[in-house]
């Protein structure tokens, strides 16, 4: 049942600040994850067989002695496999063991299963691999430099941009590099498969795309879909992680659960999961752009190279919305976006919260924040200058923005977040202070809403009245910690007016809703909402045509129980009659986004449905000895239209805040020169902790938000749009550094902005600022 | 063989025997007692997911400490209490630190959640400070990936009092008149109570690991997988939990852990309280031991700085014969220390900071809480009549072991206290050390960083510069 806790469920429960359904089960460890569930008995534990290699021929794999160990029931290989070995979502450059050629050092060559972990680790250890090693492309650059790429370079243009920006009174360019991220996930990857009679198998594993899992799981058994069963009650995490890669470690315990006959369980540890699991994708980006002695944009050029890693993946769609991020929240006038997508011999960069569009909107708030140093101007109003709304409507793909309240919402936070003084005060006390520098950033954030890929912005619902009035509610979506599930029973008990803790929450399978899209996109409560609204309104319209039938009236629900005309029942009594009289109380439900459509060929079209916004003013101090730095205050205005629950959404912003926040400070993935990941642990790799969120963190929803499109109660998606808020934390270290050189030099500062690199940044700027002074001397 | 371990759970006894000596607490809830209640998020006392709660009695009373389950060898459990996530409440009879938690929107996806509970679980129960700055130190050893903290440091505000029993009596009920012997599968644990048995069982076994919290022994087994043959814990030796006051220097018994060294080595300089707020998470402190730190021979300890520049003398003990040497000698190469088989450090003595004397720690790292340093500066420089009258100079993270700046110990002494002083020594640094690159920082940043760390103690020693985290502190 859907536990608020309290005495929430007696008020409406739409657009309220309801909990986490789970929260209960949270605190008291009762909420089973996939390795708490009982063991069954016969289980066997896998673990994997990595190679120790970034490029490399295998020119021998022995594992009689693996095979021999104590404990080892099974070592699988490609051999074993009786469908395909490849678990790819679409581009079959996947296997799920390496055969001859090895394409990144993790990558997973066999398995081993026997009785317990430790035995099928000491197992995988004895295996003898030779190699034969070949050139590794462990970069972007490099893998651009040869010619290796997951697709052909893909161009997006508006207008004529080089022409624009030739003509244009200023003009200026720039390289950044902004890292990678690894998920960190607190659940690590994990999968349980129990074979059923015949061919059946149920597989529970943590993952955000169940229905894929089932697709691939048959494709890799030589089975059909219908064969395979996959169950997602919750995960500990997900944020991208867990939408592909999630799938290899479920088809080994399937694959085992199917040869052997006995269930199997894998979990990667820590480490393993690291290494071996795609991350969001490194950029190195070009950027141009010619403005007027305003600020105001003519054009912008730019050339993005993303780190892919040895296959496809989701990359295709991932840079895709790099291209549509590249614009951010502003009019470019004209634009040329080039996207490289580089092949390189490293794990597959996959899905991570905001998909590709943080890396694009990386490249527009760098250019306007060197605009703005070069004028003299404040960059919040070189920003407001440019935004759509003020400026334009066309973004570079060709979609025209009805919608856009960035401008509202920047003015907005600038007055509470008393932004101006702020600047002005920090200005004052930078020229006092030594080694410490201050910095200030306001910044928007604008999202575009739905899957890109257009086909997959459909959802399926299944909901279930009971005789007693109760509401089994089932959705494709998956739950993982996003506050999904809650939202879309908020919708059932508001359709049929009844208390949230009649609805009962259950697991997603693929037994109940068929062929589902993964919950990413930040589409979950948008789509699943939708559609198990639309399940509910099936039920009652068959309630109501046998109301009007048997009363006479057509039924109002209320939160008082069921009206027809002056005769008032309780929902229970009202269903249990309609039950009586042959009325169906079941309904699968369904819904589509209407009015997209994207020409992938020329970049061309509506791929969504409307746009997230919101607004953040991060303010930072720096040590210019050391580079140390702390955020010390964050102001969030963020829309989510009419939100469906604010407590949840207030979670997301902050959650999604801090996320970003990590990924362009702290958070650094060191890969060697070999091409093995050295930052594989939190040991040394450095998430936020709760001492990084700043004491004063100042956060609300827009009021004024109302979603302009028909959405699920007019809300807007939340998941990934305000990780994009931690960009003001990237553009005020960058004004903390500026400071260095009095504004007068725009700081080279790479993300993520680790001390080492803000100290590299700030003794650029001194230098730069020397050899500007002795030019003028 | 032997007496069973003996623990509380839950208000009752519980008794292990036969069991791996280095089974760790997570694994034995987990896969043993099926309390799925408590995670593991990386094994390695790094993220929280794993904290449950140890109650010790200590001096007739109870104290209550969060620690990390996954590098908790399970015989550490003797004689203590254990509290999990399950020990608390359940669904709709939730203990008041989980219904703050719930009330607040603490979790999301939940994983972590156990983990934040028990440790908001043991700041109630020690009745700790619960404003923001004491919960984020309190809290920084658990990581979440949802919320952004914001809503659990609320719950840590929200979450009271609450009533419970005092389990002191069931304690000392269950405190062993012996040592721990176990053996199992040919791997022995011994864990004696006193001094001398330790000094005896470590002539017999010359070759054992001594274990102390195990925050960096438990890794070995969890991340590793080595089969430890023979491990020697002193964490129950009485005796070695001390902290000695010799007028003139403090003496640090083997077993006394960082959280209880904090406030007496935060009265010598607030710079302690600065380096250890930031060692470990809470969790860490509350196992790892000052002396287990030097015994180790990290070269990016934290402590051995510090201590070095403070002029500590460490004290090694072999049966009944001691011998003491400066900490600095202590380090001999990477991973070797002068420390013989069957030998153990007993104490560490360290000198009270004179009056007047420049003394500064400086722990540089990619995250300012719970990270390994890059670079960690220990310096106490005497100054009188405006000259350098003696300096100790010594880093961590700068070389294969932790060492002394020799030569930029000797550009500052006898020198003037001054700007062109400091920038000698500085540039003497560079003859000191020859850091490598690693994924924590480039050998050019360290050394950078490291001639700036002490550039910026000259500023701070004259009252100019500010400091970056007072800063933060202090903007609310």
């Amino acid at each position: 049942m859907a536990d608020s806790g309290g005495a929430t469920r007696l008020l409406p429960v739409l657009h309220a600040p309801i909990g986490h359904d789970s929260a209960p089960r949270h605190v008291s460890g009762e909420a089973l994850y996939i390795d708490d569930i009982p063991e069954p008995p016969g289980l066997l534990h896998l673990y994997v067989g990595q190679a120790a290699r970034a490029h490399a021929r295998v020119t021998r794999l022995d594992l009689t002695a693996a095979r021999a160990a104590p404990g080892v029931v099974a070592v699988l290989t490609p051999a074993d496999v009786p469908g395909k070995n490849d678990i790819s979502p679409f581009a079959g450059d996947d296997p799920l063991f390496a055969t001859d050629e090895v394409k990144f050092l993790g990558q997973a060559l066999f398995c081993v299963a026997a009785e317990t972990l430790p035995k099928a680790r000491a197992a995988a250890a004895l295996a003898i691999v030779e190699y034969e090693d070949l050139p590794p492309l462990l970069t972007a650059d490099a893998a651009v430099a040869a010619g290796s790429f997951i697709e052909p370079t893909q161009t997006m243009r508006l207008g004529d941009a080089r022409a624009a920006i030739a003509a244009a009174p200023h003009s200026l360019s720039g390289h950044l590099q902004v890292g990678g991220q690894e998920h960190f996930y607190l659940e690590g990857q994990v999968a349980l498969a129990v074979p059923g009679e015949g061919r059946d198998l149920h597989v529970w594993t943590s993952t955000q795309h169940p229905t894929e899992t089932q697709h691939i799981l048959a494709r890799v058994l030589g089975c059909a879909d219908v064969d395979v069963t996959v169950e997602v009650r919750r995960m500990g995490g997900g944020f991208g992680g867990k939408e592909t890669q999630s799938v290899q470690w479920a088809a080994m315990a399937a694959l085992t659960a199917k040869l052997t006959r006995r269930p199997a369980k894998i979990r990667l540890d820590r480490d393993d999961d690291m290494v071996m699991t795609g991350k969001r994708h490194d950029f190195e980006i070009d950027w141009r752009v010619g403005f007027d002695g305003d600020g105001k944009l003519k054009g912008a050029a730019f050339e993005f190279a993303s780190r892919c890693g040895f296959s496809a993946d989701l990359s295709h769609a991932i840079n895709d919305r790099a291209m549509f991020h590249a614009d951010n929240a502003y009019a470019l006038q004209t634009a040329e976006i080039v996207s490289h997508r580089a092949r390189t011999h490293t794990v597959s960069n996959t899905a991570f919260r905001g998909f590709g569009g943080p890396q694009g909107m990386m490249a527009i708030e760098r250019a306007l924040d060197a605009v703005a140093l070069s004028l003299g101007k404040d960059p919040l109003d070189v920003r407001l200058a440019n935004l759509y709304g003020v400026s334009g409507d066309l973004t570079p793909y060709g979609q025209t923005v009805t919608d856009a309240v960035a401008r509202e919402i920047m003015t907005e936070l600038e007055a509470s977040s008393d932004y101006r003084a702020r600047r002005a005060a920090i200005a004052k006390w930078n020229a006092a202070n030594g080694h410490l520098k201050r910095g200030i950033s306001l910044t928007p954030v604008k999202f575009g809403i739905s899957f890109t890929t257009t086909y997959l912005n459909q959802a399926g619902a299944l909901v279930h009245v009971y005789t007693d009035g109760s509401i089994h509610l089932n959705h494709g979506g998956t739950e993982m910690g996003q506050g999904l599930n809650i939202k879309v029973a908020q919708v059932a008990a508001d359709a049929f007016q009844v208390p949230l803790d009649a609805v009962k929450i259950t697991s997603t399978r693929t037994d109940k809703v068929p062929n589902t899209s993964a919950t990413a996109a930040s589409s979950g409560s948008d789509l699943n909402g939708m559609a198990a609204l639309n399940a509910c309104e099936q039920i009652k319209a068959r309630l109501s045509a046998w109301s009007i039938e048997n009363y006479g009236h057509s039924p109002v629900f209320t939160r008082d129980g069921v009206r027809m005309g002056a005769e008032l029942l309780s929902f229970r009594d009202f269903v249990h009659e309609a039950y009586v009289a042959r009325v169906s109380l079941s309904a699968a439900g369904f819904y589509k986004t209407p009015d997209i459509h994207y020409d992938r060929i020329h970049h061309k079209g509506r791929p969504f449905y409307y746009f997230a916004y919101g607004a953040a003013c991060s303010e930072v101090v720096i040590d210019t000895l050391t580079g140390e730095n702390k955020v010390v205050r964050v102001d969030i205005l963020h829309d989510v239209g009419r939100s469906l629950n604010p407590a949840i959404d207030l979670g997301q912003i902050e959650g999604g805040f801090i996320q970003g926040m990590g990924w362009l400070t702290t958070e650094e993935l060191v890969f060697n020169d070999a091409g093995a990941l050295r930052t594989h642990a939190p040991s040394t790799y450095k998430i936020p902790t709760a001492g990084d969120r700043p004491d004063v963190f100042n956060m609300a929803i827009w009021q004024p938000g109302e979603n302009r499109e028909n959405t699920i109660h007019r809300s807007k998606a939340v998941g990934e749009p305000p990780l994009m808020l931690a960009i003001s934390v990237f553009s005020a270290l960058t004004d903390a550094v500026a400071s260095v050189g009095g504004h007068k030099v725009m700081p080279n500062l790479d993300a993520p902005a680790t001390p080492e690199r803000i100290l590299a940044a700030c003794n650029d700027v001194r230098r730069q600022s020397a050899l500007l002074g002795s030019a003028h001397a | 063989m032997g007496r069973p371990i003996r623990f509380l759970l839950d208000g009752e006894v519980r008794e292990l025997s036969d069991i791996d000596p280095t089974l760790t607490v997570l694994n034995l809830l987990r896969y043993h007692l099926r309390r799925t209640g408590t995670k593991e998020g990386c094994a390695e006392g790094d993220c929280g997911a794993c904290t449950v709660v140890l109650g010790e009695l200590e001096a007739g009373r109870v104290r209550f400490r969060a620690v990390n389950a996954c590098i908790l060898f399970a015989p550490m459990l003797d004689g203590r209490a254990l509290f999990t996530v399950e020990s608390l409440g359940r669904e709709g009879a939730l203990h008041p630190v989980q219904q703050a938690m719930v009330d607040l929107h603490g979790s999301q996806c939940g994983f972590c959640t156990p983990g934040f509970v028990m440790s908001l679980y043991a700041v109630q129960r020690e009745g700790a400070p619960t404003d923001t700055a004491s919960l984020k130190d309190a809290l920084a050893g658990n990581l979440c990936r949802c919320t952004g903290y914001g809503p659990i440091l609320a719950a840590g505000q929200a979450m009271g009092e609450a009533p419970a029993a005092d389990i002191a009596q069931a304690l000392a009920a269950i405190q062993p008149a012996e040592g721990l012997v176990l053996e199992h599968r040919g791997r022995r644990f011994f864990a004696p109570r006193s001094a001398d048995e330790l000094a005896g069982v470590l002539e017999a076994h010359p070759d054992a690991t001594v274990l102390a919290g195990g925050t960096d022994v438990g890794l070995w087994v969890t991340k590793q997988q080595r089969a430890l043959p023979t491990v020697v814990s002193l964490n129950d030796c009485a005796d070695l939990r001390y902290i000695e006051d010799l007028g003139d220097a403090l003496r640090i018994g083997a077993a006394v852990r960082y959280a209880d060294a904090h406030p007496v080595l935060a009265k010598l300089s607030p710079e302690f309280d600065g380096l250890l707020r930031r060692l470990g998470g809470l969790q860490v402190r509350n196992l790892g031991t000052v002396c287990g730190n030097l015994a180790n021979g990290s070269p990016i300890g934290d402590m051995p700085p510090a201590l070095i520049a403070a002029g500590a003398t460490l004290v090694l003990r072999k049966g009944a014969v001691r011998r003491e040497m400066p900490l600095e000698a202590f380090f001999l190469a990477y991973g070797k220390q002068d420390r013989r088989p069957g030998e153990f450090v007993e104490a560490v003595i360290v000198p009270k900071i004179a009056a007047g004397r420049i003394f500064k720690i400086a722990k540089l790292s990619k995250r300012f809480d719970q990270d390994i340093s890059a670079a960690c500066l220990g310096l106490s420089i005497g100054v009188e009549a405006g000259r350098v009258t003696d300096a100790r100079i010594a880093f961590g993270g700068m070389a294969a072991t932790p060492k002394r700046a020799t030569a930029c110990e000797g550009a500052l002494s006898g020198q003037p206290w001054t700007r062109e002083t400091v920038e000698a020594a500085v540039a003497a640094l560079a003859q000191d050390f020859t850091p490598i690159a690693d994924m924590r920082a480039s050998a050019a940043y360290r050394l950078e960083a490291a001639q700036n760390m002490i550039r910026r103690a000259y500023l701070e020693s004259g009252g100019a510069a500010r400091v970056l985290d007072a800063e933060a502190v202090a903007y609310g």
